[in-house]
């Protein structure tokens, strides 16, 4: 297929294509991070994650809406704002639900998943009839559009880089709070040993709900971004709760170096097999791929190492 | 009541008199004049259909929840907006059309019961629904062993006729062929890219355009085509693939939210529409505005309704709509061949004189609406409508532009010789 065209030519195709999968890399990382906090951390199995994504898109479209109206010289900034009411809806509706519903079923790990599927119809049903079964349109600065011309043929898409960049900051606050602060190590505590932790004075219920929020919050950020890449509407968000699971679950439940290498790795896979071959077949191809790696390798591509 | 406050009249022809005045309020309640024209039940309706002397009931079925609410919520405003209107205008052969909504609920089996319910417990005289061929396809059997009469608006792949079924949508090739035809002659394009989503429709509908474009435009090829699964939402590989094959025409039949992931992206890669060539059959104005307007200003799309056409009947259609469903809603190609369902029945029971299924479905072909809002339509023997092909240049406030149209009417083709 490259008879035709020239070195330079295919040199810019490569370099954007190297983009493409950057940037399909972060889309993943992004959005599986939420999910790999909680799955990974909690054992929770968060069906309702794209809808907690999704509440997290008709903030940023509400806050378009508003700012539009009300102050429209803070157009070109708004999408920060939105972004931090995104995180704030997100993570106190997954305090709620936390609440109201997961920590009744820690015993029960498996029904959360019928928990969350319910819980993620009822949420969908919700956004339909507050906000009109059509998509919304999110209304986006003039600035996040279009594409930076690198040379004379290579164009990298400006949300594209926007989304990675979110990503790089989301994914080293993230570590930060799990790794160094004293918080982070509360939860990596009730995750190895409920009792002791709670045996020590740790508030493991408090821990369980701001665990929860985290992840969803995050799941709201990320829907905020993908406002900028897909649609919003109420069933939006079971666009993307597949791919999510098969991140988190290929990179090893409860690491998170995992979910970032699964990413990485069916980013590539994915986005090189699209460029050779059509987008129906890259997809199947990768998710065979993947079949075969967890049967080899049940465990996912990084999984802790603890004594059985 | 009469005799008592007229105790003195006796005579019989003054009784008969007071009857006949006792009787009047009574028939004004039914709502009709006493004097119209309105043909007995028993001879309108022979087969025990939903008809009564003052009413008559049809079903909406269509999804009001899950993935497909989003495209036939449209939908099932245009028919309700029809209903209301014959019904002011005196109804069906005299009587009020009633309506009995029911929810597909996005789930095809679902639509089979639904519409088996419609049918068998509420005897109903027509259904307005269905919207993905998935779902046609599973109430199909339903209406052809139970004798109902379906009208069904989306714009499809063709390959299907049936006498239980009005397709008021254009079937492929009245969308494609026009179009194709167009482009290669006023952009002189050579060479084109196909997308689409990866389902029957666009699989079909890319196949009859790589027939035409192979057969039938000298000198043209098909540079690239590609299918990606239904809620694809990454199109970053295939548009580096658009740029190193640089086609003159990007023909492009996804849908759903699939849709504003590829124009934004799109967009964002750097493909200006206003200078690459798109021509799309799936994107009507109720899908630009979950894309938005400046996202895809400048693409092309080859249908045969836009809300911009500027006639006397849409003229008076697109106000009513907006007054019924609010001012920012929007009518897409679909929703106009929603809104045509109700009306061509109408008309057809006209004709026949009778609500029977076999006399509307004999009654059908040639039936002609004058006032639809595309214009003129007529039913072929075929049961799929002539219409007009359209194509249109998406601008930034999420309108089209008409900037096309055939000179006569397409005649429906639902199993084209020479594309299959």
């Amino acid at each position: 297929m490259f008879g035709d065209y020239s070195i330079s030519d295919l040199g810019a195709i490569l370099a954007m294509q190297g983009f493409a999968g950057l940037i399909l890399f972060s889309v993943y990382v992004l959005m599986a991070l939420g999910l790999a906090i909680i799955f990974g951390q909690m054992g929770v199995i968060n069906m309702a994650h794209g809808e907690f994504m999704i509440l997290g898109a008709y903030v940023t479209w509400m806050t378009s809406n508003a700012v539009q109206h009300t102050a429209p010289w803070l157009f070109p900034g708004y999408f920060f704002i939105a972004m931090i009411l995104a995180f704030i809806a997100s993570g106190a509706l997954g305090m709620l639900v936390e609440w109201a519903l997961i920590r009744h079923l820690y015993k029960r790990p498996l029904d959360t998943l019928l928990a969350t599927w319910g819980l993620s119809l009822i949420l969908q049903q919700a956004y339909r009839s507050i906000f009109g079964a059509r998509e919304v349109g999110v209304e986006l600065p003039e600035w996040m559009m279009g594409s930076w011309q690198a040379t004379d043929s290579i164009q990298i898409p400006i949300n594209g880089m926007f989304v990675m960049g979110l990503t790089i900051l989301i994914t080293i606050v993230v570590f930060y709070i799990l790794f160094w602060s004293s918080w982070g190590k509360q939860v990596r505590a009730v995750v190895q040993n409920r009792v002791m932790a709670g045996a020590v004075g740790i508030n493991t219920e408090k821990v369980d709900r701001y665990t929860f929020g985290l992840g969803c919050g995050i799941a709201g950020i990320a829907g905020s971004a993908f406002t900028m890449i897909g649609s919003t509407g109420p069933t939006a968000g079971q666009l993307y709760i597949v791919d999510t699971f098969l991140v988190v679950v290929f990179g090893g439940a409860a690491s998170l170096f995992g979910t970032i290498a699964s990413a990485f790795s069916i980013s590539q896979t994915q986005s090189t097999l699209e460029f050779f071959l059509s987008g129906s077949m890259a997809k199947v191809i990768t998710l065979l791929t993947i079949v075969a790696i967890l049967m080899v390798r049940p465990q996912g591509l990084f999984a802790l190492k603890v004594r059985k | 009541m009469s005799d008592e406050t007229k105790p003195g009249l006796k005579s019989p022809l003054r009784r008969k008199l007071l009857m006949g005045m006792a009787a009047l309020p009574a028939m004004s309640m039914l709502g009709r004049p006493a004097f119209a024209d309105v043909p007995a039940t028993s001879a309108v309706n022979t087969t025990g259909l939903a008809v009564t002397d003052s009413e008559v009931t049809v079903g909406i079925l269509h999804s009001v929840t899950g993935t497909m609410a989003i495209s036939e919520t449209g939908s099932v405003e245009a028919e309700k907006l029809a209903i209301e209107q014959i019904n002011a205008a005196g109804g069906v052969l005299g009587r009020k059309i009633k309506f009995i909504q029911e929810d597909g609920a996005s789930d095809w089996p679902t639509f089979a019961e639904k519409a088996k319910k419609l049918l068998v417990n509420d005897k109903c005289a027509a259904v307005m629904g269905c919207w993905t061929s998935a779902s046609r396809k599973a109430v199909l059997p339903v209406f052809e062993q139970y004798n109902g009469m379906l009208y069904y608006p989306t714009f499809y792949e063709g390959l299907e006729q049936s006498k239980n079924v009005i397709y008021t949508g254009q079937e492929a090739t009245q969308q494609i062929i026009a179009g194709l035809d167009w482009v290669n002659k006023t952009k002189g394009a050579k060479s084109f890219y196909l997308l689409g989503s990866d389902y029957i429709w666009p699989r079909t509908s890319n196949k009859i355009a790589r027939k035409h474009i192979e057969n039938h435009l000298p000198g043209c090829k098909v540079v690239g085509e590609e299918y990606f699964p239904l809620g694809s939402t990454q199109f970053n590989s295939v548009i580096n693939k658009i740029k190193l094959t640089k086609p003159d025409v990007i023909y492009a039949i996804i849908v759903g939210g699939s849709n504003v992931a590829f124009y934004k992206q799109l967009k964002a890669a750097g493909i200006d529409l206003s200078k690459q060539t798109l021509l799309t059959i799936s994107v009507t104005e109720d899908e630009i505005d979950g894309i938005g307007g400046e996202n895809i200003a400048g693409a092309y799309a080859c249908m045969k309704y836009f809300q911009s056409l500027d006639n006397a009947n849409n003229k008076a259609f697109v106000p009513a709509f907006k007054k019924m469903w609010g001012e920012k809603t929007v009518i897409g190609d679909v929703t106009q061949a929603a809104y045509l369902g109700p009306w061509l029945w109408k008309l057809t029971v006209e004709k026949a004189q009778s609500f029977d299924i076999d006399k509307i479905a004999a009654a059908s072909p040639g039936v002609e609406f004058k006032g639809a809002p595309e214009g003129y339509v007529r039913i072929h023997e075929n049961h799929h409508l002539w219409s007009k092909t359209r194509v249109g240049r998406a601008k930034a406030d999420g309108q089209y532009e008409l900037i096309y149209e055939t000179a006569d009417l397409v005649e429906p083709d639902p199993f084209p010789k020479g594309y299959q």
